[in-house]
């Protein structure tokens, strides 16, 4: 009986318990420590449960029997202290992991051991969910694609995210832990795949009628089959302008895979900055309109109140500094 | 506004022939199954002349204890819908694979999982905690009644309310699609212009303002009411945990309610609190929501705390161990509650200090939450554990709901969140630590409280009948949820296309049908224990209890007790035993009590007519029936006439009938 579960757990690809970017694998190690620490008090609990009630059941009348004990200093002691210390444990261990796993923060290393290059610059790739499909900014590049993904193994990569209107929540359980993608605001995440392959990327957070069908593949490659897979998306691939984007951004399931050899420079821009329609004018603009109008009202105090607030001064809500 | 003349636009706004859901087979199957269940019912009533008696004894009823029972009785209807639902969404994954697409389209399923949710909280969890609150605290405090028994009943007809609302979705219009907690940017009105939305919106504003009022009320219950000489410290664990519940209701519930309200003017007046363009942003909406959401969590599982406080010494025939410590345990939890609430999303980019500082409080609070576990467990060591099935579901509890604490602070380790966060390992988590402490109380009070009720006990076989299935269902249904949260598979999916996921989903909607078979046996239970009822007849203490409820008939005549108790000892009715407490049989007097009132329906009828006409746009209705509601309520407080007393005759014939006297095989202490 308790093997069955086992054979059938070997079958299935726990992908969290063995996912093959280092950030996920840091995070998984994390998960994975927390249990173990955990275990330390939950274990005897749980067998202390099953002994105890046994030995003091009704029927058991060479059990002690003490009906007004009620108190012990002693045990209340260990009681309160003993979770505790697994807690400061736990604590430290999740204040550094926290620290060192945020997602905002650039990689130090590839992999254990391998920390990353003092000269060396990480893809970027500029990521809008829309409804209902993702749509990858290639700018070093000026490429662009929907719902595929591509990355060199081993080499940092520099998501910036946003959303056309809904949250979702960009995910690749392979490569790195997920961040919310929102309207408006950017939000950032730093990962690295070391082991090449074809790996599932989706949205976690529900996002109306079409989010089941948000799917995309990531995959890890080789340098050289990167610039292959670069190339073809060059060839293949038709133009993405503004009018193209609206037509795009237009909700939509279970979108094939699309390549764009051609991206206007500043579409992204104009995305997160909800300014892709040419009557509107984008958000940091605006922004930047009220900084100033406040500034010229309160004179050099606005300043300070200003820089208190980096909302008002960033080019673009960023969800991290906000 | 359809497309006919205007006049039919002013009367029905909205609302039109094509707001009916003809065209989905499973909704007018399920209308006609309600509607013949609902003619039955109604018929039934009529025939057995029973309207007056339910008018006059039940729903105009400011008795504390009516308005448990009936709150029990809502709690376990909704459970079935409720669970209906759950069942839906189990077939629904186990079959949508590859080319199958299932039966539920998308814009059906995701109204389902929102339905189950919500109902699942706040017409099934708080009507049962909100009942056993009810029932049990004035009775273990010596009252007679709560303090404000007018207030009572409304709050119930409010809950009741909602309920009308969110069941009037199923058969007229749709219901919301955004999630249990209503998230925008799904909620607004661009991505939900329909009514479902705004029947949620009315719904939980409506349930919404009774939960609160009856938090107040048993605030001021339990700190003014209390018997002579119940210090708080020598009150009973549930009456504590009650008061800290109610305390948490009203510092929390009117977050809910303002938020609800921010989203309604979003949605009726334009404003953009939480749309995206014009300053709005839905992050707030985010943190207002889990400011509330998650203390409300600690709303559900703090009496259930308080439950399993009370079973474990009394079927181990013992005095609680650590009582302060669990009273300090239980405050501390009260405070911790409210400062977690980011935990909810590590994922939204806050940073890592941030971050950091919800997930250590996170873990903070399983430090209390391990110290009562502790508590339980030397409460029972040293003593004579009897197995009754009060006490079987707090062992299930036990086992089921401290793994659930371990998937729970996995959760809570910040980095690791990443990867589990609104994963299928998510809702396996918070269904273990719900059903595994909510639920699993939830039947355990009822099998401990019922004989209390109705004077005899529930049929022990199809209680163990009930309780095996719903241990072994919970496990079959949720453990391959863990399985498949670490394969990497998200939640609120209504298709999959790796076909290496479906035995797991399988494997899950069998064990949901275990659960069914569970709660069927639950039904059984009662169904059998009613018409077992003179044999299973029982006294005034079946268990051996402890505290002051048991000291009363059962059922507790309507002023509870005929002489207030006077409390020397923090377990009073076992103290009272002890020293070999006789029943005084003369010397009564007489009794004041409150008058029933019927205004609370009436009120609860004209705020439903008011959502209603709020949710289909019928402006004037809405007029109408808000200036109703205030014009009622000004009314009532020109009633005088709302107090009575019960003579000392008629507490000497209750005192001298009621059910006392232990009978056979129920007495064991």
């Amino acid at each position: 009986m308790l093997l069955l579960p086992a054979l059938m757990l070997s079958g299935c690809n726990l992908v969290l318990l063995n996912p093959a970017g280092d950030v996920a694998r840091q995070q998984s190690d994390l998960m994975i420590a927390s249990v173990i620490l955990i275990s330390l008090i939950i274990v005897p609990v749980l067998i202390a449960i099953g002994v105890i009630a046994w030995r003091y059941r009704a029927s058991n009348e060479r059990a002690d029997y003490d009906a007004d004990w009620d108190h012990s200093t002693k045990l209340e002691l260990v009681v309160w202290a003993a979770p505790l210390l697994i807690i400061v444990m736990l604590g430290a261990m999740t204040w550094i992991g926290a620290h060192q796993l945020d997602p905002y923060r650039p990689l130090t290393r590839i992999s254990a051991g391998h920390p990353v290059a003092a000269n060396a610059q990480p893809l970027e790739v500029e990521v809008v969910s829309l409804d209902w499909k993702w749509l990858f900014f290639y700018p070093k590049y000026g490429i662009a694609t929907v719902n595929e993904l591509a990355a060199p193994i081993n080499m940092p990569i520099h998501f910036k995210l946003t959303s056309t209107t809904m949250m979702n929540s960009f995910f690749i359980p392979s490569l790195a832990g997920q961040i919310y993608t929102m309207p408006g605001m950017q939000t950032v995440l730093h990962a690295v795949i070391n082991k090449p392959g074809n790996y599932k990327g989706f949205s976690s957070n529900y996002s109306g009628h079409g989010f089941t069908d948000m799917r995309f593949r990531f995959l890890g490659m080789s340098q050289q089959d990167f610039s292959r897979w670069v190339a073809k998306v060059r060839a293949g691939g038709s133009d993405l302008d503004r009018k193209a984007f609206d037509q795009l951004s237009k909700p939509s399931r279970a979108v094939p895979v699309h390549y764009y050899a051609h991206v206007d420079a500043d579409l992204y821009h104009h995305i997160l900055n909800r300014c892709v329609d040419p009557g509107q004018v984008c958000m940091d603009k605006i922004m930047a309109i009220d900084a100033n109008s406040i500034r010229a009202a309160h004179g050099s105090d606005a300043d300070k109140a200003l820089s208190g607030n980096p909302s008002m001064t960033a080019p673009a809500h960023d969800a991290a500094t906000n | 506004m359809p497309d006919r003349p205007a006049i039919w636009n002013f009367l029905l706004g909205r609302l039109s022939l094509s707001s009916l859901p003809l065209d989905n087979t499973i909704l007018v199957w399920t209308f006609v199954v309600v509607a013949l269940g609902g003619a039955a019912l109604l018929a039934t009533i009529t025939y057995y002349r029973k309207w007056g008696y339910l008018w006059h004894e039940w729903f105009t009823s400011v008795d504390h204890k009516r308005l448990g029972v009936m709150y029990m009785v809502l709690g376990t209807v909704m459970l079935l819908r409720g669970f209906a639902d759950a069942i839906m969404m189990r077939s629904q994954q186990a079959v949508a694979f590859g080319s199958n697409m299932g039966y539920l389209p998308p814009h059906h399923y995701d109204q389902i999982f929102t339905a189950h949710g919500a109902i699942m909280i706040f017409f099934v969890a708080m009507p049962y905690i909100a009942g056993f609150m009810n029932f049990v605290m004035p009775l273990q405090i010596g009252a007679r009644d709560v303090a404000f028994p007018f207030l009572n009943n409304f709050s119930f007809w409010l809950t009741v309310a909602g309920v009308v609302l969110f069941m009037t979705s199923l058969f007229i219009g749709d219901f919301s699609h955004a999630g249990w907690l209503g998230m925008p940017p799904v909620s607004e009105l661009k991505q939900s212009p329909g009514p479902g939305v705004d029947y949620y919106i009315w719904g939980l504003q409506l349930s919404g303002l009774g939960t609160l009022l009856t938090g107040i009320n048993f605030v001021v219950t339990v700190v003014k009411m209390r018997a002579p000489g119940m210090t708080l410290m020598k009150m009973p664990m549930f009456s504590w945990t009650t008061l800290c519940t109610s305390g948490l209701i009203v510092v929390t519930f009117p977050i809910l309610t303002a938020t609800l309200f921010l989203l309604s003017l979003d949605r009726y007046l334009g404003t953009h609190f939480f749309t995206n363009g014009f300053g709005g942003n839905v992050m707030m909406y985010v943190n207002l929501i889990w400011v509330w959401g998650h203390p409300e969590v600690y709303i559900l599982i703090l009496p259930m705390f308080g439950l399993y406080s009370e079973i474990v010494p009394t079927f181990s025939g013992k005095r609680l161990f650590g009582y302060s410590s669990m009273v300090y345990a239980t405050a501390s939890i009260m405070i911790l509650s409210y400062l977690v609430w980011l935990h909810h999303f590590f994922t939204m980019g806050s940073g890592a200090d941030v971050n950091s500082f919800f997930a250590l409080t996170t873990m903070l609070i399983s430090i209390p939450t391990g110290a009562k576990i502790f508590n339980w467990l030397f409460t029972m060591y040293r003593g004579r554990v009897r197995f009754d099935v009060p006490m079987l579901w707090t062992m299930g509890f036990l086992f089921t709901f401290t793994i659930g604490g371990m998937t729970g602070v996995m959760l809570s380790v910040a980095p690791a969140d990443f990867l589990l966060h609104n994963s299928l390992f998510l809702v396996a988590h918070f269904h273990n630590v719900i059903i595994g402490g909510v639920v699993f109380g939830v039947f355990a009070g009822i099998n401990y409280w019922f004989p209390k009720a109705f004077g005899f006990r529930l049929d022990e076989f199809w209680g163990k009948m009930s309780f095996w299935f719903w241990q072994i269902g919970f496990w079959v249904a949720f453990g391959p949820l863990y399985v498949l949260g670490l394969m990497g598979v998200t939640r609120r999916l209504s298709h999959f296309t790796d076909p290496s996921l479906q035995i797991w989903f399988i494997i899950a909607a069998f064990g949901a049908f275990l659960i069914l078979l569970g709660i069927l046996s639950f039904v059984m239970q009662i169904y059998v224990s009613i018409r077992r009822r003179d044999q299973l007849a029982v006294g005034n203490d079946p268990w051996g209890g402890r505290t002051l409820e048991w000291s009363t008939s059962s059922p507790p005549p309507p002023y509870n007790f005929a002489f207030i108790p006077m409390v020397h000892e923090r377990d009073a009715w076992t103290d009272m035993k002890k020293h070999g407490y006789q029943r005084p049989l003369e010397g009564f007097n007489a009794i004041h009590m409150p008058k029933n009132t019927g205004t609370g329906v009436v009120l609860a009828a004209l705020g439903t007519v008011f959502g209603f006409a709020m949710v289909w746009y019928i402006w004037w209705l809405a007029v109408v029936s808000f200036v109703a509601l205030i014009a009622v309520a000004i009314v009532h407080t020109f009633n005088y006439d709302r107090d009575g007393h019960i003579s000392a005759e008629e507490v000497s014939q209750f005192e001298h009938t009621g059910n006392w006297e232990p009978k056979a095989q129920g007495a064991t202490a």
